[in-house]
């Protein structure tokens, strides 16, 4: 987090320094906005609200405009996220084979619903339109990696593999 | 710098030096990499390692037979090459040791072999007599599967870069009139020809202009630009180039979603080696002409692929549609002419630039030219990426290259064109695939993606599927697209819970008329299609579900009753395990009974009857 809320004082954590650079890199450049807000996800997992304000001021952006962009793509989010992200494809071949139970399935493992991250922050479980793997249906992608022709007995097996 | 003749011919020797040598090469688009291809390349390395073997372990990109990933490729000096399908780390050794080793292949496991004027393996299929092949070309897809995309030599030694080296020496017109003259038209949907396209950014007065490259492909059922993007990122940056020399642009964004991180990462490598190399950049090939591209990852919204609300995310705005006109060939980008067209048509600029027009104008329908990719996939035996000419029958496709329908089922539709194709019936089967064609059907060929359905698929469900996926992506911008999809979508749900009334088939039809006339952009436009389709081809179903409250497929849960037949159970008590709300009751040995109160309609149970004693009707 951008500041230590105890002391109210800010506080220079690795994650700060990361996001001075990022927005140094692209102040200035037009249309900036949503490389910088994917690059302050890709620093904090999420989009505080306190570093957005900060967007909008570095970047001379209007902050309820900063906001619109933010709800407006998928992949922007407002609250933390887990450290593994399950997406869970629910595209046409997909949803003929059968992906809605490994769905339930996962849901049921986790014991979270869908947009909804594990108390440990170990996964945050979502539905995509297509991952463009339709060849492997049904399928999942865990972070950057797809697993494909599942069934819904293996999925403990694959979640094992994410700390 | 450019690449001179000896320096193309040294790469080239290199390259065919190469091919002579014994190798390995494991398929490595995100595909195989998903059905476990590094862990086969993992094996493949250190079983080469531990025997000590003089082999090249290589990598390329997915050569199209997603059913047999993860594919493994062998080859032996003066041999052909034979591509191994469903190769997993268990059965590398004896690969190795019976290919590579004893110089016999196992033939159970080869799906074909590719000759390239080396000596035939006697009881494999050649690539171009397989089944899956044989009705393809490969024009657009050659490389795929063929080169290690990460390598430029790669490129190069194949004929890569010599489009945008013929270019430079071209008349700015030839080259639009050479698109022109081979009839490519847009390979993303919507298929407006190219060279008209590109004439008009090029009349266009502005002292920028812009080369923006649609790579947002979000159907669902498409992976064409994927394929191509991780398989020949080069193809695409060449195009893109020779397109901005056309038209006179210095600048170009790749627009690619962020689903595709391997497409991106392999595409970043792809500017950089290229920029080092002088092939891109700063006074190109010494013609004075410059060029650099960026990657702009898109950040999730469907709608981004629609050409104008991408132009607006690039800006860093939310992706909604502009009204046109001005079109972008007028003022696109930052107010700027721009140019945009998809990965695919940019895939295809290089080869008709070096084979020329007509070369490309030779395959191909009277109005619809050249070579499609598409993706099949859905109910069928072999799903995958396959290039054919325009103009092949939607017969061909499913029985001879999709190996017809899984479990020796019946077709009963394919469905064309994504969310804003339509759902096309058996007595369709023989029409050609074109954009005319497939757009008098009322379904649009659209990207690429065919999802082939059997007899056990609904069409209100599928209908209804691509209802909630429109409705869910519309921007909002325009009342018809946001509430008008919304109404359609509750007018189908409440039809497939068995609440339909006959009114409502006339409702859904008014509804999809407005919509379709009066949406601000091709989302919203086209929306309405699948339901269309499916109510002109299959409108006994819609009946059924309205009048009978019946669904014909046993899809629809709330229609459906599960009962156990008397005559065949047997009392074993595994459905009552396998039942997840306790609905199935019975003594051993004694016929069960579902208490449909308590049913669900999961259908848990079925796969679990070993005698078949559950229908669901």
């Amino acid at each position: 987090m951008a500041g230590c809320a105890c002391t109210g004082e800010k506080v220079d954590s690795p994650q700060d320094l990361q996001l001075m650079d990022l927005l140094g890199h692209y102040r200035g450049y037009d249309g900036s906005l949503i490389p910088v807000l994917q690059g302050v996800q890709e620093i904090y997992g999420y989009l505080p609200a306190e570093v957005l304000e900060k967007v909008s001021q570095e970047l001379k952006i209007p902050f309820s405009k900063v906001f619109g962009v933010v709800t407006f793509y998928a992949q922007f989010h407002l609250k933390p996220r887990g450290r593994n992200i399950i997406r869970v494809c629910l595209g046409t071949a997909c949803h003929v084979l059968g992906n809605a139970k490994v769905f339930d399935r996962l849901k049921d493992i986790l014991g979270v619903d869908n947009g909804g991250t594990t108390d440990d922050l170990r996964f945050t479980l979502e539905s995509v339109a297509c991952i463009g793997a339709c060849g492997l249906a049904p399928c999942i992608m865990i972070n950057d990696d797809t697993h494909g022709r599942l069934t819904v007995d293996g999925l403990e097996d694959i979640l094992a593999q994410y700390a | 710098m450019s690449i001179s003749k000896e320096m193309r011919s040294d790469i080239e020797e290199r390259y065919k030096r190469n091919l002579e040598r014994p190798r390995i090469v494991v398929g490595l688009g995100t595909c195989g990499i998903a059905a476990g291809g590094n862990k086969v390349m993992d094996a493949i390395k250190a079983e080469v390692a531990k025997k000590g073997l003089d082999v090249d372990v290589d990598f390329t990109s997915c050569i199209g037979m997603c059913f047999a990933e993860p594919v493994v490729e062998m080859a032996l000096p003066g041999r052909a090459s034979v591509v191994y399908g469903g190769v997993g780390p268990e059965n590398v050794v004896q690969l190795i040791e019976s290919h590579m080793v004893q110089k016999t292949p196992v033939a159970e496991q080869a799906q074909i072999q590719i000759l390239g004027g080396a000596e035939a393996y006697e009881g494999i299929p050649a690539m171009e007599k397989s089944e899956y092949y044989e009705q393809q070309v490969r024009s657009v897809t050659w490389r795929l599967g063929r080169t290690n995309p990460e390598r430029i030599e790669d490129y190069i030694a194949t004929g890569g870069y010599e489009g945008i080296q013929k270019a430079l020496t071209m008349d700015r017109i030839a080259i639009i009139d050479e698109i022109k003259k081979s009839g490519l038209r847009g390979r993303g949907g919507g298929g407006f020809p190219t060279g008209t396209k590109w004439q008009f950014v090029h009349d266009a007065v502005g002292d920028k202009k812009y080369i923006v490259c649609n790579a947002d492909e979000g159907d669902p059922g498409a992976f064409m630009d994927r394929s191509v993007l991780e398989g020949d990122p080069h193809a695409v940056l060449e195009g893109m180039m020779i397109a901005a020399y056309a038209i006179g642009a210095d600048e170009g964004v790749i627009y690619c979603r962020a689903e595709y991180p391997l497409a991106i990462r392999r595409l970043n490598m792809a500017i950089k080696v290229a920029e080092e190399m002088g092939i891109m950049g700063e006074n190109i090939m010494g013609s004075g002409f410059n060029f650099k591209v960026r990657i702009k990852a898109g950040a999730g919204a469907f709608v981004c692929g629609e050409e104008t609300a991408l132009l607006n995310s690039i800006e860093g705005q939310r992706g909604m549609p502009r009204v046109r006109p001005p079109f972008p060939a007028h003022k696109g980008l930052w107010q700027k002419p721009t140019c945009l067209n998809n990965v695919e048509t940019f895939a295809n600029v290089p080869n008709i630039i070096r084979k020329g027009g007509d070369w490309f104008s030779s395959m191909g329908t009277e109005k619809s030219k050249g070579s499609k990719v598409f993706c099949i996939t859905g109910k069928i035996n072999h799903t995958g990426l396959c290039e054919v000419p325009m103009g092949m029958t939607l017969r061909d496709l499913v029985y001879n290259i999709a190996g017809g329908i899984k479990d020796g089922k019946k077709f009963k539709a394919v469905q064309s064109g994504g969310p804003s194709g339509g759902c096309l019936p058996t007595e369709k089967l023989d029409l050609s695939i074109d954009y005319e064609s497939l757009g008098q059907a009322g379904a649009i060929m659209g990207s690429g993606g065919l999802v082939f359905m059997d007899e056990d698929s609904c069409m209100l469900d599928i209908a209804k599927y691509f209802l909630n996926f429109t409705q869910m992506e519309s921007c909002g911008k325009c009342t018809p697209c946001r509430e008008g999809t919304k109404r359609m979508l509750e007018t189908l749900e409440r039809i497939c819970e068995g609440n339909g009334v006959p009114e409502d088939i006339d409702n859904l039809e008014r509804l999809a008329k407005v919509i379709k006339t009066s949406a601000l952009c091709a989302l919203g436009q086209t929306a309405p299609n699948p339901v269309l389709t499916t109510l002109k081809y299959f409108r006994d179903e819609y009946e059924a579900h309205i009048n009978e409250k019946r669904c014909p497929a046993g899809v629809c849960p709330e229609l459906l009753n599960y009962t156990i037949l008397a005559d065949k159970c047997i009392g074993c008590g595994v459905c009552i395990k396998a039942c997840p709300t306790g609905a199935i009751s019975g003594e051993k040995k004694a016929v069960h009974v579902i208490d449909p109160t308590k049913c669900v309609k999961c259908g848990a149970c079925v796969p679990k009857c070993k005698f078949d004693a559950i229908a669901k009707a």
